[in-house]
């Protein structure tokens, strides 16, 4: 006895939507709106999720050092080198602008005001995004299409607890040092170059450069990127929970992971930009300097 | 030689003796109308399962018939849309997230390609279990990762092995010994000789034999392999896919031991154990050709024609 899949009715939403293309539009966006916001509230309560183990049971210290070292550690070359380039891209392009108007020795505030406000933060995310939470969707991706959550489950682990919590320390942690780097390399990679290539006077170079750039305003790129690096973490394991199956799963759930957190850095910068503006202006309003 | 035909033998007459008939009536697993979706496809429907105290029982069917779903709502990892699923008496539904982590810790799962742990050594994969477990020493944990090696028998240098420099067979027998680190009561196998040459399949059996006649365990094997179900299974339960049953039809069509599976009445189910496909390749290229919108003649299925 056979039923077969032959006996299964037409699909009265294909046959709906040869008949009315309108239909078919405003279908096919109703489907993108719902699916959009089921991801969002999928991921909030994925982080809602790892930020309750947070204060319930911590990862051991071994995982806890592995992660660190994996995502930490190993980022550090990659994220001087793109610093240290950085610095000096600036310094030439700002030194094009400035020379012109005669302002070759405000070179240095330029450079390492926007190195320790934006550059420094936003590009240590970036590559940390690039390096790490690619990286990190396309491991857990794997690990859930070839069933080792299933297993880690199946084992009386939670998953978010061994697998996302350790990444997300990790990431949160570890990006203020990378940004710090960041920002070091580039100031140094400005000054180099300024001084050593395009022979600015080194006393008004620093002089400028103590003027204008004050502790806040390192302080300022260090707390924008502790969302950054929360925001990568939480977005990378999330795809790569719910990555989809086989190979090209795993790679979209990589692609996926780099775009989101990406537009992600992009929208958190400005907005905690303002937000912290405003928290400084509001608490020495005319702009005095704190430090 | 001998010696292991004997051993064999032992186990085969400990394991014949515990019948079908001979297991204890006490359900340790009930399965009480459960019915599985993903998105809009159902995968199983109302299904009743009881499997009694220390049996071991084959599930066979076809790809795609949902036994591996079933094996994983065993131990919650996939939730029934409707329907309980009872464990030693109590309904996993009603349980918290950390009572069901303490319920599984009382089950040992072989996965299909074993899901060993990639970043770990194989001695770090059989530890993990033990580790989750807590209240262990280090030197215990030692003495079990080794017996457990050899039980399944592995060598002690392939505890400092990562599990892509494994074979096939010893990456499935490192699941094992994985799954048997912490003498669970109960022992999921997902189909534990697919992959796997004639040779490693019967080591694989033998050794799901030796695990029940060494442990007191009740034991589900989900499998397409009749050679596994009727070598090692005390029950057979035979589940058919839903899209080629009639809305009135059980899902179940077999339900008994492996001796009755030849003599069954329905036709389906001896299909299955002969392994004969009849009509299947044009059913399958008919649905094939309505889902693009083509539809060919039979006789163009045909080669040569």
């Amino acid at each position: 006895m056979s039923t077969g899949a032959s006996a299964t009715p037409p699909n009265p939403v294909a046959r709906g939507r040869q008949k009315n293309p309108l239909v078919d539009v405003v279908a096919d966006w109703g489907r993108v709106v719902v699916e959009a916001a089921m991801s969002v509230g999928n991921l909030a309560l994925f982080s809602l999720n790892t930020l309750s183990w947070l204060f319930t049971r911590l990862p051991r210290r071994e995982t806890l050092l592995q992660s660190f070292y994996q995502i930490g550690v190993r980022s550090l070359p990659v994220v001087a080198l793109t610093g240290t380039f950085i610095g000096m891209v600036l310094a030439v392009q700002s030194h094009y602008q400035f020379s012109g108007l005669g302002l070759e020795t405000r070179l240095g505030a330029v450079i390492n005001m926007s190195l320790v406000r934006e550059l420094g933060p936003v590009l240590a995310a970036t590559m940390l995004a690039g390096r790490v939470g690619g990286a990190m969707a396309a491991e857990l991706g794997t690990m859930r299409v070839t069933e080792q959550i299933d297993a880690l489950s199946s084992m009386g682990a939670n998953p978010v607890q061994y697998l996302v919590v350790p990444r997300f320390l990790a990431c949160l942690f570890l990006i203020p040092t990378l940004t710090i780097m960041a920002d070091f390399m580039g100031v140094v990679g400005g000054y180099l170059y300024s001084i050593y290539f395009l022979k600015i006077d080194q006393f008004h170079y620093y002089q400028n450069s103590a003027e204008f750039v004050g502790t806040w305003d390192l302080i300022y790129g260090v707390i924008k990127s502790l969302f950054f690096g929360a925001a990568i973490a939480l977005v990378s394991c999330h795809r790569g929970f719910h990555c989809g199956a086989g190979a090209e799963g795993v790679g979209r759930a990589a692609t996926a992971a780099f775009v989101i957190s990406f537009v992600l850095i992009l929208i958190l910068d400005l907005v905690i930009g303002i937000f912290l503006d405003n928290i400084y202006l509001s608490l020495w309003p005319g702009g005095a300097s704190l430090f | 030689m001998a010696r292991r035909s004997e051993f064999v033998l032992v186990v085969d007459q400990r394991r014949k003796s515990m019948s079908f008939e001979q297991a204890s009536d006490a359900p340790i697993i009930e399965i009480r109308d459960m019915s599985i979706s993903f998105h809009d496809q159902q995968v199983l429907r109302s299904l009743d399962l009881a499997i009694p105290r220390g049996q071991t029982l084959a599930l066979i069917g076809e790809s795609g018939c949902g036994k591996t779903v079933l094996l994983k709502a065993l131990i919650g990892l996939v939730r029934p849309a409707q329907g309980e699923v009872y464990f030693d008496g109590r309904n996993l539904a009603e349980l918290n997230d950390k009572e069901l982590a303490v319920q599984r810790m009382r089950f040992g799962f072989l996965f299909q390609n074993a899901a060993l742990f990639d970043s770990m050594t194989v001695g770090q994969n059989i530890e993990f279990p033990l580790r989750e477990a807590a209240g262990r020493q280090q030197n215990e944990i030692d003495e079990i990762v080794s017996s457990r090696l050899a039980e399944v028998g592995l060598p002690e240098a392939v505890k400092s092995k990562k599990p892509a420099q494994l074979s096939g067979g010893m990456r499935k027998r490192v699941g094992l010994a994985r799954a048997l680190a912490i003498s669970p009561e109960v022992m999921l196998y997902d189909e534990p000789t697919t992959g796997l040459d004639p040779i490693v399949s019967d080591v694989i059996n033998e050794l799901i034999i030796q695990t029940r006649s060494r442990y007191p365990v009740t034991s589900i094997i989900v499998t397409h392999d009749m050679r596994t179900a009727t070598k090692v299974a005390d029950r057979v339960v035979m589940v058919y896919p839903l899209s080629r049953l009639a809305a009135s039809e059980p899902q179940i069509l077999f339900d008994g031991s492996p001796t009755e599976l030849e003599t069954a009445e329905d036709q389906r189910v001896i299909q299955f154990v002969n392994g004969e496909a009849g009509e299947r390749l044009m059913e399958m290229r008919e649905n094939s050709s309505q889902k693009h919108g083509r539809h060919l003649k039979p006789e163009s299925w045909m080669p040569d024609q």
